[in-house]
């Protein structure tokens, strides 16, 4: 397999927020500023690719039955890991994300990813299968959390762009702003592929 | 703080659903159905309510003060044999409850209530009638939110909806409406 292909089946195919619709928990809590998303992003990346890539290395090693729990404990290290290491050089970030680090655990793309891909690839595919998830997932949380940043307080990465007269839609900086713009987003989403998959079958049809 | 505010709080001013975002994943996968939600409710309720007392015990006893970062690795660890013991007991004891709610067993591991409620538990220094409490009134709160967007999602089988947002992007915005109404309950403690 190209492994170029198995990037871009990360980001855009298979994308674990639009497409594959799992891991929704994170993705509506944090992102109430574009900041918050990107670094819940890059956490999700790092845990993912370290989980596929040691998935991948004792894939062979470990018996059957007893595989879910072996995944679920080299997950739980890696998010140990990316939360001491948040706690000690990015003091702010971990606590603007608080729970949903630890929670990074039970986040459905990364056991996902390990059973699907990563115990039955080698090393280099996983690792690029979990960095193309990695930035499947960072990429919809910031279209999600730009968003929202912008309507509900009028900037963008905390720079302001909105002129003081912009009344700030609080409504998305709260829990009902994120379900209903994520179901709009979904739903542009599929009417894309719709449209996408209907020009398809013309052109076949069309060929003959 | 008092128990039945607690309570009260957990339930529908802090509805760990629909304003904390944990457990989104069953209750947007499992809500076709009001009878699969109220399955999905029940088994949940009876996981988080024991996982917390027995996350709040090791807690307590083996990991304060020592072993504190390896907290995320034990309770994972913890949960998903609780939930192991739980179908090999139910299944021994009584098979029609089993039956009943077998399916959903496998699928709690992975419920982000379980692990952050549990947590959070800790995080907010309960004790241990509290953190019951605590836990009991999350998981109610998160079955009333499951059960009403089942009941809520049943209608929309004879209501024509846009291709587009057929499935998951009206229950997204079905589940936004309902979080506004939750809203509502602001300031009742």
């Amino acid at each position: 397999m190209k492994l170029s292909k198995v990037f871009f089946n990360g980001v855009v195919k298979e994308n674990p927020i639009f497409v594959q619709l799992i891991g929704m928990c994170s993705v509506l809590a944090v992102t109430t500023a574009a900041k918050n998303g990107l670094a819940m992003g890059l956490a999700v990346t790092g845990v993912l690719i370290g989980s596929n890539v040691v998935v991948s290395l004792i894939r062979k090693v470990v018996p059957n039955k007893i595989r879910i729990p072996a995944f679920i404990v080299v997950i739980a290290t890696f998010v140990t890991i990316v939360e001491m290491f948040m706690k000690a050089y990015a003091q702010d970030l971990y606590n603007a994300l608080g729970i949903f680090i630890p929670l990074i655990v039970v986040n459905c793309i990364i056991l996902a990813r390990a059973e699907s891909f990563a115990s039955k690839h080698g090393l280099l595919a996983s690792a690029v299968d979990g960095l193309g998830m990695g930035v499947g997932y960072t990429l919809a949380l910031l279209i999600l959390s730009i968003l929202r940043e912008f309507l509900g307080s009028g900037s963008i990465f905390d720079i302001q762009i909105l002129g003081p007269s912009f009344e700030p839609a609080i409504i998305f900086l709260m829990p009902p702003g994120a379900f209903i713009l994520l179901g709009i987003l979904i739903g542009i989403f599929n009417s894309i592929r719709n449209k996408q998959a209907s020009k398809e079958v013309l052109q076949k049809e069309e060929a003959r | 703080m008092n128990l039945f505010t607690i309570l009260i709080s957990t339930i529908f001013v802090n509805n760990y659903v629909l304003g904390r975002f944990l457990g989104v994943c069953p209750f947007l996968g499992v809500s076709n159905k009001t009878e699969t939600a109220t399955g999905m409710g029940i088994a949940v309720t009876f996981v988080v309510t024991l996982s917390s007392i027995i996350t709040y015990i090791i807690h307590h006893t083996i990991l304060i003060g020592r072993l504190e970062y390896l907290q995320t690795i034990v309770f994972i660890l913890v949960i998903a044999a609780l939930v192991q013991f739980v179908e090999m007991v139910l299944k021994k004891i009584s098979p029609t409850l089993y039956n009943a709610l077998g399916v959903y067993l496998p699928l709690i591991t992975t419920n982000c209530v379980v692990l952050g409620v549990a947590i959070l538990n800790i995080q907010a220094e309960y004790n241990l009638i509290e953190t019951i409490v605590n836990a009991f009134g999350a998981s109610v709160g998160f079955s009333l939110a499951l059960i009403l967007i089942a009941a809520i999602r049943e209608k929309f089988e004879i209501q024509e909806i846009p291709k587009a947002l057929e499935g998951f992007p009206i229950a997204l915005i079905t589940a936004g409406l309902m979080s506004i109404a939750f809203l509502g309950f602001n300031g009742l403690v």
